[in-house]
């Protein structure tokens, strides 16, 4: 989905009433978001973590030092990897890689919720679930 | 976000999007240093940093003059700039192309290739020229032989062994690959001869004929029937299904090896052989396990090592045991016949010089002949102490036969000169002969090296292989087909499933394993009915009959073509020569789904168009609905003769319900002829395939996953390669097995419940814990090696 919805889908899940505005950039219409006090955010899992800190639920970002790399690293892969890859090789390659990883976990980071998984829940959502295509019509 | 490719054209996309990295600007954060790092080869070059971008010029030089980086820099680049980069970058996979379009929700669109109007009009023309485009039709030959300026194709499968009743991955290994090729060679007019048969001399034979108390004839009799019936079933199209156990077989193998005696091509030695004292009798390679002098695998057999594939002799194996009795067989010695294969290496690689370059040898079997040739050919044994067997015509050798990897290769010669006396036009025709071979891969060296070597030293002018066709394995769910612990579905028991052989037939197509393993599964095959066959291909040709009989009385409309339509003509046209392309080349999987393409795109036609809407409008829209909808019906029948090769019985329903006229059910050009003009009567439509439901598949995968335990069949073949079936010794009374696989599903569902209810750590890793430990159960149960059974079921 546009990355815009995405991330204001992000904040009602966050609990955020803003409903902050965002622009997009370049060839890639990459999310940019003004702040009040500061510079501009830019790129979607800078915003993410942003939101998430603004919601207080930093826990979502990992509590220890490894938790907070692996949600690092896998909010990364989201960005790198599934995000405009759209080949059915890579698609079925990134599934069974996914598959693999998470056979003795619940989630990302093992038994923790936390933000990687929400946005791998995002961007993997429009492989996981098709629309119909044909019909039966006619009769 | 950066794109940086550096190669032979550097090419640099910078969307810096801020142009001070750090908050604070006097501090380096990790971010410049990263950037920074990632950035140096090619800003250190002046060419990349024009001064113009002077934000990124401070930056770039502000980092680069402080001296950590500068000995990162020395320390990396070596002086040499970009370049020292280079081997590195070489070896990383390439980068997929950038995203051009924006990512929708949508799956792929296939991407519609521009037409010329050249290619238009041409494919309107030959539209328009309909029927009488079609050549007569060739009479029926009977027996079928070379014909001087056609072509002439020669299509064996390898030979299954006579006592295995085969699984799947047998069948899409050999007989139905070579079958959709031989039924899409007579579609081409091309005259074809396609030949099988049991492959019946052997210790396997010998073995099940002293436990059944029948003579060894009488045994190959018996299963020879089996497996007739069941090719049968799938409609293999077979010219003739033979047998090795002739006396053409006889004859024509000791002719050769007359020759190849003669031409000082054999050579005697003293073998050691290893002899089980126990069971009394020389032991054959596969009634001796061990382990692997080359890879340390615990389970080769004694002629080949099942996981490196190395061949091997029987006495090389460490810790050998007798497979019957277990018992250390000892080595004797005694005397034997071996083909000179270094002799005829030169031989060999001037005919492979000749042949592979242009020719559709698949890759896998390429790069097996080119090892074998690396690692050095040696003097291959070709005889053996037993009685049911080839015999050796020489003085001294009266108790020894050929060895069956000398002499089953003939047996596609002897098959053929039972179905007629003229086989040598076929076998010594060399000039006039395209032979296609199909095998899965752990046959290649027999048919690709060790038979093309006796038959040039034979010297003979016999026809060799000229496209060599090998598989891969197909695996059955996560793990191998079994008979004896009745994993994965075999030939016979395919036809209780109720589920048509047709549906087998394209299913398995569909995952033929070509470039890699693949594996069988129920739920895909349920999935691909529903899809494919249900919802693609059976909606669009039902669809088209269905409008000519509601709304036109079951006579096809008149079409009058808008631009639209004939840019239709030349995509079908496009995609019938691409199905031609790659079934030439014996890609069949393509090819199927290049056909499952055209219907799709019938089906968007009609979509698009709406001719049931259309129907009830104005004269117009009834002439569109006329023309859409015997266009489409048009597009079907040509769906049908394109379907044959893969689904005959299907292919002749619909050429049945649409009334094709007969020669258009028997050729297929490389255009889309109107071959249902106006006025055309078809006949009664119905749907072509059944929804499988998931219950039904369901029911159906317990019923193959192991529950049912059949009568041990033998399954060690020579022709076809063998799982490492362990036998009574090793592994663990069935129903134990039966109760361990029971406890490892329990186990399984245990645990995804508990990870669906997001239960506690500790106890999550806990049960996960129980379920490996009881998987390593499971697997030493089996007899195979307690690692995690991605196991590979051969052919």
């Amino acid at each position: 989905m546009a990355a815009a919805a995405e991330l204001s889908l992000l904040e009602k899940s966050l609990g955020l009433s803003k409903g902050n505005k965002y622009s997009a950039q370049g060839e890639r219409q990459i999310p940019v978001l003004q702040t009040n006090n500061g510079p501009s955010l830019t790129g979607l899992t800078t915003i993410a973590a942003h939101l998430v800190k603004q919601a207080n639920k930093e826990y979502l970002l990992g509590s220890t030092a490894e938790e907070k790399a692996i949600v690092q690293q896998w909010l990364e892969y989201r960005v790198t990897r599934v995000d405009g890859h759209s080949s059915k090789n890579d698609i079925h390659t990134l599934l069974k890689d996914l598959n693999s990883y998470l056979e003795d976990k619940v989630y990302l980071t093992g038994y923790n919720f936390t933000l990687a998984d929400i946005l791998l829940y995002y961007g993997l959502h429009r492989f996981i679930i098709r629309k119909l295509r044909h019909r039966e019509v006619g009769n | 976000m950066l794109d940086i490719t550096i190669g032979k054209k550097l090419s640099v996309s910078f969307v810096l999007p801020f142009v001070f990295l750090s908050p604070i600007k006097e501090t380096e954060s990790l971010a410049d240093i990263v950037l920074w790092g990632a950035l140096y080869p090619l800003l250190q070059d002046p060419a990349y940093l024009p001064e113009e971008l002077s934000a990124l010029h401070s930056w770039f030089q502000t980092l680069s003059t402080q001296e950590p980086c500068q000995r990162a820099a020395e320390t990396v680049l070596k002086q040499q700039g970009v370049l020292a980069l280079r081997p590195y970058l070489q070896k990383q996979p390439q980068p997929s192309p950038p995203e051009g379009r924006a990512v929708t929700n949508e799956p792929e669109e296939e991407e519609l290739a521009t037409l010329s109007e050249e290619e238009i009009a041409m494919a309107v023309t030959a539209w328009e020229k309909g029927l009488e485009s079609l050549p007569p039709l060739r009479p029926q030959q009977n027996p079928v032989l070379p014909v001087a300026g056609e072509r002439n194709v020669l299509i064996t499968s390898a030979l299954p062994y006579v006592n295995n009743v085969p699984h799947l991955g047998n069948i899409i290994g050999c007989v139905l690959s070579a079958d959709v090729f031989a039924r899409y060679s007579r579609l081409r007019q091309w005259n074809t001869l396609y030949l099988c048969g049991t492959d019946e001399y052997g210790t396997a034979t010998e073995t099940k004929a002293m436990e059944e108390g029948l003579t060894p004839q009488e045994i190959c009799d018996k299963y020879h029937i089996i497996h007739a019936d069941i090719y049968r079933w799938f409609n293999i199209s077979f010219d003739v299904f033979g047998r090795t156990t002739t006396p053409q077989q006889t004859k024509i193998t000791q002719d050769i090896f007359q020759r190849l005696l003669a031409r000082g091509f054999v050579l005697q030695d003293t073998v050691e052989q290893l002899r089980c004292e126990r069971c009394a009798r020389f032991l054959a390679d596969r009634f001796v396990e061990g382990v692997c002098p080359f890879c340390g695998f615990e389970e080769a057999r004694g002629d080949q090592c099942d996981k490196c594939g190395k061949l091997i002799n029987a006495v090389e194996l460490k810790k050998p045991q007798c497979k019957v009795c277990r018992s250390c067989p000892v080595v004797k010695s005694s005397q034997h016949l071996f083909l000179d294969l270094p002799k005829l290496e030169k031989r060999l690689e001037e005919w492979l010089g000749k042949t592979l370059p242009g020719s559709d040898w698949t890759p896998n079997a390429r790069f097996i002949i080119r090892s074998w040739l690396r690692d050095g050919l040696k003097p291959r044994c070709i005889t053996r102490d037993l009685k049911w067997g080839t015999p050796v015509p020489l003085e001294g050798f009266e108790d020894k036969v050929f060895y069956v990897w000398f002499d089953a290769t003939i047996g596609y010669l002897s098959i053929t000169a039972n179905y007629t006396d003229q086989w040598e036009r076929w076998w010594k025709n060399p000039e006039q002969v395209d032979l296609y071979q199909f095998m899965a891969k752990d046959n290649v060296p027999f048919h690709g090296l060790v038979f093309p070597c006796s038959a040039l030293g034979a010297e003979d002018n016999y026809t060799l292989v000229s496209h060599l066709i090998a598989t891969e394995y197909l695996n059955y769910e996560d793990g191998k087909f079994s008979k004896s612990r009745g994993v994965g579905v075999f030939g016979d028991m395919a036809q209780d499933t109720g589920i048509p052989a047709d549906i087998w037939r394209f299913y398995l197509l569909y995952i033929r394993p070509e470039g890699q393993d693949s594996a069988f599964s129920w739920t895909d095959m349920l999935l691909k009915n529903n899809s494919e066959l249900l919802n693609n291909l059976g909606n669009f040709i039902n669809r088209a009959g269905m409008f000519v009989s509601k709304f036109f009385g079951g006579y096809v409309p008149e079409m009058v073509l808008t631009p639209d339509d004939q840019r239709l003509l030349a995509h079908v046209t496009l995609e019938l020569r691409r199905y031609h392309q790659l079934l030439e080349k014996v890609r069949i999987r393509d090819a199927l789904r290049s056909m499952l393409t055209i219907s799709r795109h019938g089906n968007q036609y009609i979509q698009v168009n709406e001719p049931w809407k259309r129907i009830k409008g104005s004269e117009a829209d009834r002439q569109r609905a006329g023309t859409v909808t015997g266009l489409a019906v048009n597009i079907a029948a040509l769906l049908s003769v394109m379907l044959q090769p893969y689904m005959p019985t299907v292919s002749a329903t619909i050429q049945a319900q649409l009334q094709l006229p007969p020669p258009a059910c028997s050729i297929l050009l490389t255009n889309f002829l109107c071959t249902l003009p106006a006025g055309h009567q078809i006949g009664t439509v119905s749907p072509l395939f059944q929804k499988l439901e998931n219950d039904q598949i369901e029911s159906l995968r317990q019923r193959f996953g192991g529950g049912q335990l059949e009568e041990t069949l033998d399954l060690k073949a020579k022709m076809s390669p063998k799982p490492a079936v362990a036998e009574t010794g090793t592994t663990a009374a069935p129903q134990q097995i039966q109760a361990l696989m029971d406890e490892v599903t329990k186990q399984g569902n245990i645990v995804r419940e508990l990870k669906a209810q997001k239960a506690d750590k500790n106890q999550v890793a806990a049960e996960v814990a129980k379920l490996l430990d009881l998987k390593k159960q499971l697997a030493v149960a089996e007899g195979k090696p307690p690692e995690v059974p991605k196991g590979k079921k051969k052919k």
